[in-house]
């Protein structure tokens, strides 16, 4: 599968472009603010109906303009697609295919398979145990249907016994009967998410350190633990056990909504030990491994798009990266990078198909 | 749209606050009003006041009823040893419609749902359990709406009533009567797999 050709009209800075990709290697050279990121963000909109970046789509359209376009020429198992995207202020945005509109857009999620890698993916490290949970359902979700139907069960669920316990607080009644009523179904519902959620890091857990090393040369040992309560008792044991603890603190304290998954180097958190560079390899292979879910749930290899991914790597671990992701297991990627020559030179002596564009103040022209 | 006067406006925001009902609607039900028969556009507005002043609950089964016992509750030839309980006067209708159910009825009056500030209390439960206490029902249907809620509901009221010796049974839950199972959405699909039947039993359903 891969994109052969876009067209993009009024989208954020780029008044009007229009080029054809390599089926292998893309990337786009250029000073910051030129529209690189813009590029990869357009590509990631024809895929998943929405900006990577700003939420707010009529934002996306280019200052003083009325509308965006963004048209690409897609092929997958070798029949041409053309996914279609316009956007008129005050309008609702108009999706198709093959110049069909769609009128669910949820309907089109999944026939463009697409991995983005970011800048701010280093945020899976940085921030609270919710991002890391929602990135593990996320992938979860994706090929098994029942997961996300038992999840939303039980966050429901957990709504509810929250709001139960701060009621009975309020009145001061505490009441065992009608919190075993929640106990029992979260215990359920919970136990069948933690053995789902096991299960995933086992399959997951060796293919994403197998990139780590690629990347890192084997320079050091990283590792995720599956951190959670259910773990150590049953859940209706831990809920019964912390039932007037929790009626004190008017909050469910056990479950598999405490989960975490640790990120670990050399048997340390990640999070305060790794260095820049460290942090940036090990999202950067949690994305690859998200890659490979995609890639056997679709049986198509997706797009893969790095954003500033040099940023903050040495040299050793660019070419081992760039290597690695110029490989048959990949298909097409689109790479964007401030200097000029560092990825053409790392592809000099490579027999990779290649193609160089320089963005400048919106223009995209292909060197 | 502004109306030029008080009381249409007044009547047309009454209509419009009730559920299904936008404002164009709303005005064509009270112009509506207007063009009838004085008499019965007064019989009407009477008979609102009558509902809201007079309506009762029956005291057994807290259905809706003009006296103290409502007319299932005090039919002769209904079967007082089996207790449907459901949670308003909608799926009781509901259920009677079927003409399958000769047993009586409990209207709970609302599910288990903190969320909306609904707990266990709000719900006509003691008055359950002391119908129960009476010893003469042998057994307990819930017919609960198959959302969270009403499993919740359910579930607690397997927990109360466990101590009586009485039977207690849910609606069955599965493929639609008449439906093709291709169209069948997954999870009831998959709900019917695990409550699936013996053959023989299923067969005297159709
Ligand atoms: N709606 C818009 N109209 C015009 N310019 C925009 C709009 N939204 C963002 N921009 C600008 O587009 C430029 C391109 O940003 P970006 O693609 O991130 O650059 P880079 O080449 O550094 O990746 C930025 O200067 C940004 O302010
Ligand atoms: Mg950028
Ligand atoms: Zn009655």
């Amino acid at each position: 599968m891969h994109l052969s050709e876009l067209s993009i009209v009024n989208f954020k800075n780029i008044q009007d472009a229009n080029f054809e990709l390599s089926e292998k290697v893309n990337c786009f050279l250029g000073n910051n603010g030129a529209g690189k990121t813009t590029v990869l963000d357009a590509i990631y909109y024809l895929s998943f109906c929405k900006s990577f970046f700003n939420p707010i789509d009529s934002q996306n359209i280019r200052h003083d303009e009325g509308y965006f376009v963004l048209d690409g020429k897609f092929f997958l198992d070798g029949e041409s697609e053309r996914i279609f995207c316009g956007l008129k202020r005050n309008e609702k945005k108009k999706f198709k295919r093959n110049q069909k509109q769609y009128d669910r857009l949820a309907d089109h999620i999944g026939v463009i398979p697409l991995v983005m890698i970011a800048p701010s993916d280093t945020a899976l490290i940085r921030e609270g145990s919710d991002m890391r949970r929602k990135f593990m359902d996320g992938i979860i979700s994706q090929y098994n249907k029942a997961y996300l139907d038992t999840l939303l069960h039980y966050n429901r669920l957990l709504a509810q016994r929250n709001a139960m316990l701060k009621h009975q607080w309020a009145e001061g009644k505490y009441d065992t009967t009608s919190l075993e009523v929640f106990d029992e179904q979260l215990h359920a519902h919970g136990t069948e998410l933690h053995l789902e959620r096991k299960r995933f890091l086992e399959g997951y857990l060796p293919i994403f350190s197998n990139f780590y090393q690629l990347i890192s040369g084997g320079a050091e040992e990283v590792n995720i633990v599956y951190q959670s309560q259910l773990s150590e008792a049953p859940l209706l044991n831990l809920l019964t056990e912390h039932r007037k603890r929790d009626y004190r603190a008017q909050y469910t304290t056990q479950g598999i909504h405490k989960d975490d998954l640790e990120f670990t180097i050399g048997e340390y958190p990640m999070k305060k030990f790794g260095s820049q560079g460290q942090k940036k390899s090990f999202v950067t292979s949690l994305r690859l491994a998200q890659f490979d879910y995609l890639k056997e749930l679709k049986q198509r290899k997706p797009i893969l798009l790095l954003d500033d991914i040099f940023d903050k790597l040495d040299d050793n671990r660019v070419a081992a990266l760039m290597k690695l992701v110029s490989e048959d297991h990949f298909g097409q990627i689109f790479i964007t990078d401030a200097n000029l020559h560092r990825v053409p030179d790392l592809f000099k002596d490579e027999n990779v198909p290649l193609k160089k564009f320089v963005v400048e103040k919106g223009s995209i022209d292909q060197l | 749209m502004e109306l030029p006067s008080k009381l249409l406006e007044k009547t047309v925001s009454y209509f419009e606050s009730l559920p299904g009902v936008g404002r164009r609607t709303a005005l064509r039900y009270t112009l509506q009003l207007l063009k009838m028969q004085k008499e019965d556009a007064l019989n009407f507005g009477a008979s609102v006041i009558k509902l809201v002043e007079e309506l009762g609950f029956c005291s057994i089964c807290h259905n809706v009823s003009d006296g103290d016992i409502c007319q299932i509750c005090a039919h002769p030839k209904r079967d007082t040893e089996t207790i449907c309980v459901v949670e308003d006067l909608r799926d009781l209708l509901a259920i009677e419609s079927t003409s399958q159910y000769y047993g009586v009825y409990h209207v709970l009056g609302g599910v288990i749902s903190p969320l909306d500030g609904i707990g266990p209390k709000d719900l006509h439960f003691e008055s359950l359990v002391s119908r129960l206490a009476e010893g003469t029902c042998k057994e307990v249907i819930f017919a609960l709406p198959s959302t969270m809620e009403g499993d919740t509901t359910s579930f607690y009221m397997f927990k109360r009533l466990k101590d009586f010796n009485i039977k207690t049974t849910s609606l069955a839950r599965g493929v639609a009567v008449g439906n093709e199972l291709q169209y069948t959405d997954e999870l009831t699909l998959g709900r019917s797999i695990q409550g699936r039947l013996p053959y023989d039993n299923a067969m005297r359903t159709f």
